[in-house]
């Protein structure tokens, strides 16, 4: 069924029609500011070493802040073209033009990627002026400054690139900034090992984007959006469905999506600032970008696109119940983005009934998400870093601004009405019911248990009994970090509001990504009413078990393996080393056996005999050269009879 | 008549000369034997094999056998030269002028470096 | 008695030398000739003055004649022995660029307390009385500059030989000096002897099964001329067995050179032991030349017989890649590392020769040139931080650079980024020609190994950036010397080529592939 008002609507008026595209002119020839603009401040921050450490985060805030206002600007011109015509190119310079190959570094901005700029820049911005107050005291908060200026300009790349190879340019330079920034404190060795995590996971996914460019140029010899867009459909399906499938690996690395989520509850070993705007509302949202930008390729083909629903409901079902275990508030908050992506994913694999609602749920998130991870380093900062919520409770009293700015984004999670959340999740909850009811049913069940953990995490955090750590005594922190808290909690109340009925966000998006109303077996009010149901059915449950009771301080240890499994993940790093690591490892072993027996062993033998000069370490050597000559010999007749085969055969 | 035969002639010439010489030393000759006589040569490498630490040659050995290859080699492209020298002309004695610069800019550099003197 | 002499003098001709066209080599050789005549004649206090400016005046006299040379004198030359070409061209700017490059790193003297990273006598006894004589009076070994010199000269004819012989001449010419060079380190003597032997023994194996192959090809075709050997391919059917034996050891004397697996052990050691400024030399100059006789040995003698060599050398590309990577990923010693990073680069540059096409040809030409200035600058970096006694070589003492010298710890991240092939340095854009050629050419297969590769190679370059930057110094931290101007200038035009290359090729791309095809 799903399949046949997919294909119709296609076919209508729902079909992604960006119109023409416009070459970039007047206003909009500004939008390579975008990108430079924090780029250059990263570099003089790098470059100027300790002489910026007075000025470097005025400098870096003030280039944020400027391609935020650069951002609403293009907006504003943007809103007054006519709807087809908001597709603007910019070619900046030929990049690579070799005989049949040729990828230009090009701009491309429309609905979907001024979208992105906005929440970049202006969540990217206020976590900027809430990091000035956050690192004031890190000797290096000039680097962190740099580093963020950095991500910002990567980040803008990515969503602003017309084509795929510029965009890996940017997917593999937010990937360098998320690392540089997750390692940031790297005296700390578990910081340095989650920035190396993170990296190695992060490049199962990349291995999947660059090998998905590869085909689409091997197979349509291009891979710009436009082109890729028209050629796609002369495509043999099988290859569209690998190209879906690889693009989805992707996404998987980036997002933290099953089964390459793992590197996620790590990364929180970075800086409260950066968990909030790299790890939570900007760059592991970048896989759901890729998705909902190649919709062309989706469309296509049925297998990906359910791969790609079957990956967003595990994931979302799966960081629900990691966050409900966790007692470290930034991971339980870490499991619940990559649930909250999951249900972004989910809505991307929909098709067109999803794409919209993907992007919306996105930028909504974006917001009440960081506006969460910052209250979480506000509560941090008061209790001098520890991140144990047992070691919380009855913070309100000492933290009114941040009790409250944080009560907002939990409000906006759960999903109650007015709040933003309520309108991007009940959105994704009609559309699955609408396409398989198996995803339906688990978004649904998803949202009771978001709504259980959150209210778990706040009622531990700010109700209850105190049970802080002697010697701590709780403050609310200074203007600086409280009022970008402030600003993300008005847009947790107030922003999915005024994107679906202000901004028209449907109507906005539609041209770029198609758009068709989901039309389910299960009326809307009838859906809301279940989706409110489950909701509070959880959040009394949570309030029942961690407000009304006392909360030991000591995780108790006699859990039921369920507790068990979420606490350790679902055992997501001991998949991943069973199916990647050991594999590589054996393999590595196995050829630094052979090396070191045939071929280090005579380097080894000179560094012994550089102490004691001997006549065995000698003729040892020398024995070597002669494997190395031998093998050149065998190589040489493998060779000839590789060549001999071919001639004769 | 072919062309190899002053070749083949010269071979025999040769061998039948080698094996007059050495007959008639051992027919002829004295017979008084000591150690240097039993050796290969009377100069160069002990054949057989050296203690272990005691086994390196003078290096010095080498730059008077390298030097004596490459006037080898000279004579070997200044003969033919000179044999043919008027039908190669200017040409010809250019590229021989290059050649014995070249050498003689090598021979100056051994010379100049110790590389004749043996200690 | 026939008179031999008599009908030969009849028709004699002498070969009509262009040399205008050969100017560049001739500088070359000259100007090493020259160097020779200097040691001999200049005293020890002014030789390294002197042999700096004849070195460096002669590579860049030669570039200047290299660039500037008019369309009109291009062709074959030289009585059919040498091809004076677009891509013979593009190949002498490149190896005279980085051997340029590469003389200013050797000409650096702060490396080390006693000067240069040259032994003084490397004929002398390790610690000897002699030795510590010389060091005391600060002489050095100035015969590496004409050494070097000459090895440049044998490159710069390597990569135009048209005739086998010539091209086994040029083998020599540019093999010899290095063997020597490879031996003369101040520091880690014995290993940079070892290094020397090996690098001998097996360079002269190599040459033996070059030389031989080119018997077996000249049996087969009648003559030593490329562009013979080719028509003879296209017209001779028959005589397999000398076909397939000629190419096998024609080939597997210049994947020696190349260092492509099976052929390329003697990498490593050799790399780790050589004295680090040759060490950059080699990995950058001598692969251009290895790659550039390669190519046109491929293309314009063998291209008839492509769909012969092609499945074999698909295998070859693949496994040195992997072979290359993997090894690298355990490598503590970091010129080892590097050894082992340059056999994986012979297989992606590999994919650009098997591509068999303009494509193929122009690809892998901008793949040499952007590989051999990121390398020379890579051991630049590598000859600068020291510990104790020499080269801090084992990764643990680069923890913490960072920290320490933030410049050069970024400017050597920048360096392995490119060598990874992230985007927007130089090794992107030369690893994407390579790879869309070979797409282009059926090779989609050996592309899919070498994006495998490419991400395995990403572990362990990324591993010295975080070990760089995400480690603490430990308690043997190296010293980071501060280089003179010399040096800094060759770092300083690795850095920018690398960057350029990445983010503005178009320029070298489009002279890459306006510098094709071979001429014959």
């Amino acid at each position: 069924m799903a399949v046949i008002t997919t294909g119709l609507t296609i076919l209508t008026e729902g079909a992604p029609n960006p119109g023409e595209v416009v070459a970039a002119s007047g206003t909009f020839a500004l939008a390579p500011l975008l990108i430079a603009i924090p780029l250059a401040s990263a570099v003089v921050l790098l470059l100027a070493g300790r002489r910026a450490n007075a000025w470097g985060h005025l400098l870096g805030t003030a280039a944020s802040a400027a391609s935020a206002v650069l951002g609403v600007v293009l907006l504003v011109a943007m809103m007054g073209q006519p709807e087809d015509a908001r597709t603007f190119n910019q070619p900046l310079w030929t990049w690579i033009d070799v005989g049949s190959f040729s990828a230009d570094v090009a701009l491309q901005l429309d609905p979907l990627s001024i979208s992105f700029v906005l929440l970049v820049t202006i969540v990217g911005s206020l976590i900027h002026v809430y990091s000035v107050g956050y690192m004031a005291h890190d000797p290096d908060r000039r680097r962190f400054f740099a580093y963020l200026n950095l991500f910002i300009a990567a980040m803008l790349l990515l969503v602003l690139a017309d084509n795929y190879l510029l965009l890996y340019v940017g997917w593999e330079g937010v990937g360098l900034a998320s690392y540089l920034l997750i390692g940031f404190w790297y005296h700390k060795p578990s910081a340095a090992t989650a920035a190396k995590k993170a990296f190695v996971v992060n490049r199962v996914g990349d291995f999947g984007l660059s090998v998905a460019i590869m085909v689409m140029f091997a197979t349509m010899g291009t891979f710009s959006f436009a082109g890729v867009n028209e050629t796609i459909a002369a495509v043999d399906p099988d290859t569209v469905t690998w190209i879906g499938l690889l693009l989805l690996l992707a996404a998987c690395g980036k997002s933290a999506q099953f089964p390459l989520q793992s590197w996620l509850l790590d990364a929180m070993e970075g800086p409260t600032p950066v968990s909030a705007l790299i790890h939570a509302a900007t760059m592991v949202t970048a896989g759901v970008y890729l998705i909902v930008r190649s919709n062309a390729i989706y469309d296509l083909t049925q297998t990906a696109q359910l791969a790609v629903v079957l990956v967003g409901t595990i994931t979302l079902l799966m960081g629900a119940i990691i966050g409900t275990a966790k007692d470290d508030i930034k991971k339980g908050l870490a499991g619940s983005t990559m649930s909250q992506i999951g249900y972004m994913v989910l809505a991307a694999g929909l098709g067109p009934v999803g794409y919209v609602f993907a992007i919306f749920h996105l930028l909504t998130h974006g917001m009440f998400k960081a506006g969460l991870f910052l209250g979480a380093g506000s509560v941090m900062h008061g209790m001098n870093d520890d991140v144990n919520m047992r070691h919380y409770g009855a913070l309100r009293a000492a933290m009114v601004v941040t009790w409250a700015t944080f009560g907002l984004g939990f409000l906006a999670i759960i999903g109650i009405p007015p709040f933003s959340g309520f309108w991007s999740k009940d959105e994704i909850i009609k559309a699955a019911f609408a396409e398989h009811t198996v995803a339906g049913v688990a978004a649904l069940l998803g949202a009771g248990v978001t709504a259980f953990y959150m209210t778990r995490m706040m009622a531990m955090t700010f109700h209850g009994k105190a049970r802080w750590e002697p010697g701590v005594h709780p403050h609310e922190s200074p203007a600086v970090m409280t009022v970008p808290m402030i600003v993300l909690a008005v847009g947790s109340a107030f922003g999915g509001l005024a994107l679906l009925f202000v901004g028209n966000i449907e109507e906005w998006l539609a041209p770029v990504v198609g758009f068709e109303k989901a039309a389910g077996p299960i009326p809307t009010s009838l859906l809301i009413a279940m989706t409110m149901a489950v909701v509070v059915v959880g959040a009394v449950i949570g309030w029942r078990q961690y407000a009304m009771r006392d909360v030991p301080r000591m995780a108790p240890m006699q859990v039921s393996w369920a507790t068990r499994a979420a606490r350790a993940d679902l055992y997501g790093d001991a998949v991943n080393e069973a199916v990647f690591m050991r594999p590589g490892q054996y393999l590595t072993r196995t050829l630094v056996w052979t090396d070191n027996k045939v071929i280090d062993g005579a380097v080894n033998g000179t560094a012994a005999g550089i102490g004691g000069l001997s006549a065995r370490a000698r003729r040892w050597q020398s024995g070597y050269v002669r494997n190395y000559a031998l093998s050149m010999l065998l190589g040489a007749v493998l060779v000839g009879a590789a060549l001999a085969l071919v001639r004769f055969a | 008549m072919n062309v190899y035969t002053p070749i083949l002639v010269l071979g025999i010439l040769a061998f039948g000369f080698a094996l007059f010489s050495v007959v008639v030393a051992g027919i002829t000759g004295p017979k008084r034997y000591n150690r240097a006589r039993l050796d290969a040569y009377e100069c160069g490498i002990q054949p057989t094999p050296q203690p272990m630490g005691g086994g390196r040659f003078p290096v010095k050995y080498y730059l008077v056998a390298m030097s004596f290859i490459i006037f080898d080699i000279e004579l070997v492209f200044l003969y033919p030269w000179a044999v043919m020298v008027d039908d190669l002309g200017l040409f010809g004695l250019v590229a021989m002028l290059v050649f014995l610069t070249n050498l003689i800019v090598v021979y100056a550099y051994e010379w100049a470096r110790g590389g004749l003197e043996w200690d | 008695m026939v008179h031999l002499a008599v009908p030969m003098a009849e028709t004699l001709t002498f070969p009509s030398l262009q040399y205008r066209a050969m100017a560049p080599i001739l500088i070359v050789l000259g100007a090493a000739v020259l160097g020779v005549v200097v040691e001999a004649l200049v005293p020890q206090a002014a030789r390294r003055a002197v042999q700096l400016a004849v070195t460096l005046g002669g590579l860049a006299t030669a570039l200047v004649f290299v660039v500037a040379t008019p369309g009109s004198e291009l062709g074959v030359v030289a009585g059919g022995t040498l091809a004076i070409d677009g891509p013979g061209l593009f190949l002498q700017m490149t190896i005279l660029v980085v051997a340029i490059a590469a003389m200013l790193v050797v000409a650096e003297r702060r490396v080390d307390p006693a000067g240069d990273a040259f032994a003084p006598r490397a004929s002398s006894l390790v610690g000897s009385g002699e030795e510590q004589e010389q060091t005391r009076r600060g002489w050095s070994q100035t015969e590496v500059w004409p050494l070097s010199l000459f090895a440049v000269g044998g490159m710069l004819l390597f990569v135009t030989a048209n005739d086998l012989l010539i091209l086994f001449l040029a083998l020599e010419v540019m093999s010899l000096p290095l063997y020597l060079l490879a031996g003369m380190a101040r520091r880690r003597r014995l290993l940079s002897q070892e290094a020397a032997m090996k690098y001998f023994l097996l360079g002269s194996f190599a040459s033996a099964f070059l030389l031989y192959g080119s018997a077996m090809l000249f049996g087969y075709a009648g003559s030593l001329d490329f562009a013979a050997i080719a028509d003879a391919f296209r017209d001779k059917p028959g005589q397999l067995g000398l076909q397939v034996i000629g190419l096998t050891l024609l080939g597997a004397g210049l994947l020696f050179k190349a260092a492509a697996v099976p052929f390329h052990m003697w990498a490593p050691d050799v790399y780790q032991g050589a004295p680090t400024p040759i060490t950059g030399f080699m990995a950058g100059a001598v692969k251009v030349a290895a790659f550039g006789a390669l190519l046109r040995v491929m293309y314009v003698a063998l291209g008839g017989a492509a769909w012969e060599w092609q499945p074999a050398f698909w295998v070859i590309a693949s496994v040195t890649m992997l072979v290359g990577v993997v090894l690298a990923v355990t490598s503590s010693d970091i010129k080892r590392m590097l050894a082992y990073s340059s056999v994986a680069h012979a297989g992606f540059l590999l994919l650009g020769v098997v591509a068999f096409s303009t494509a193929g040809l122009s690809a892998t030409m901008f793949y040499l040139l952007a590989y051999g200035l990121t390398t020379v600058g890579a051991f630049a970096v590598v000859m600068l931080v020291r510990g104790p006694s020499g080269e801090a070589g084992h990764l643990s003492s680069w923890a913490g650079l960072g920290r320490t010298s933030p410049v050069l710890a970024g400017v050597f991240a920048l360096f392995l980024l490119a060598l990874a092939g992230i985007p927007l340095t130089s090794g992107f854009t030369a690893k994407f020609g390579v790879f869309a050629a070979a797409i282009e050419a059926g090779g989609v297969w050996p592309v899919i190994a070498a994006v495998v590769a490419s991400a395995i190679s990403a572990f362990f370059y990324l591993k010295v950036i975080v070990l760089m930057f995400f480690a603490r110094p430990g308690p043997d931290a190296p010293a980071v010397v501060v280089p003179s101007l010399l040096t800094t200038t060759a770092i300083g035009v690795a850095v920018v080529a690398t960057l350029l290359l990445g983010v503005f090729p178009q320029a070298f791309l489009d002279l890459a592939s306006g510098s094709t095809p071979f001429l014959r």
